[in-house]
């Protein structure tokens, strides 16, 4: 059986730490997550902390904004990656989809997380 | 109008420029200097992405930037200037001084060799000493994040 893919959250300030401490909470699958946060990082000390955090890996990369520093660092270090996809505007939904369906190919569980996180926004 | 903030920010285009300059200010040109940026289209699209499609965006070189500064000053436009180092804006202060006047230090995050000065301001001794040289020969240089926090004159960032 290949690897589990891993899940790392790149967000502004606090945020990505709250997401993957929520889902944590939720699912109760601990470590499947790594949070980022942008804060004190000038552009190459983010890049690196996102590669740490891949650290060669398959993996989806969640990103707050679809522009912006955290995407930016993403996208220059990752961009063209076949083992790591990015997926924008990651909310809570897309974190509790995604570590209960780590054994997907990367492209997949992207697709899957995407679609999760559509469904759950809503006006009830 | 005309260059209304030149801005020191080592993330380049982002959030708190666009949207926390950008909006109060009505900024609708951004002129980013970077010899790097300036000769790659993809990151050029990925910062046009972080900005509203009523602003334009230019990228330009240094030495492109030196030469426009006087037309960007008099298009009617409300401009920002906006450098990734120190380098290129005292670069840019020294070939149009009474443009490149008052620079902004919105953001120059921690390497090794520098201090804090403000939780977004890292500097070595060294950097600080041509700030202050820079200011010496007419620059009014000032750190702040956001135009809702207070500017900290560069002598109390020593």
């Amino acid at each position: 059986m290949s690897e589990e893919l891993r899940g790392v959250v790149v967000c502004h300030g606090t945020l990505a730490e709250a997401l993957v401490q929520a889902a944590e909470q939720i699912s109760g699958i601990r470590g499947a997550l790594v949070p980022i946060s942008n804060t004190g990082c000038d552009r190459d000390t983010l890049e690196q902390r996102v590669l740490d955090a891949v650290d060669g890996r398959s993996a989806v990369v969640f990103v707050d904004l679809a522009s912006g520093s955290c995407s930016f660092a993403v996208l220059k270090r990752l961009r063209g990656e076949p083992s790591v996809k990015v997926v924008t505007g990651v909310n809570l939904a897309m974190l509790v989809d995604f570590v209960f369906h780590r054994s997907l190919p990367p492209a997949e569980a992207a697709a899957r997380v995407v679609a999760a996180g559509e469904k759950s926004i809503r006006i009830p | 109008m005309s260059i209304v903030l030149c801005r020191v920010d080592d993330r380049l285009i982002h959030g708190q420029v666009v949207v926390g300059w950008g909006r109060p200010m009505g900024i609708n040109l951004i002129i980013l200097v970077d010899d790097q940026v300036a000769a790659s289209e993809w990151e050029q699209e990925l910062y046009r992405m972080a900005v509203a499609p009523e602003i334009e965006v230019r990228f330009v070189t240094v030495a492109q930037a030196t030469a426009e500064l006087g037309e960007w000053q008099s298009n009617g436009k409300r401009g920002l200037v906006l450098t990734g180092d120190l380098e290129t804006m005292a670069a840019l202060h020294a070939a149009s001084p009474e443009i490149i006047h008052r620079i902004n230090l919105g953001g120059i995050h921690h390497r090794p060799g520098r201090r804090e000065r403000l939780p977004f301001i890292y500097l070595t001794d060294q950097e600080l000493h041509r700030l202050t040289a820079l200011e010496e020969s007419g620059a009014v240089i000032s750190a702040q994040d956001l135009p809702t926090t207070p500017p900290v004159a560069l002598r109390n960032l020593g």
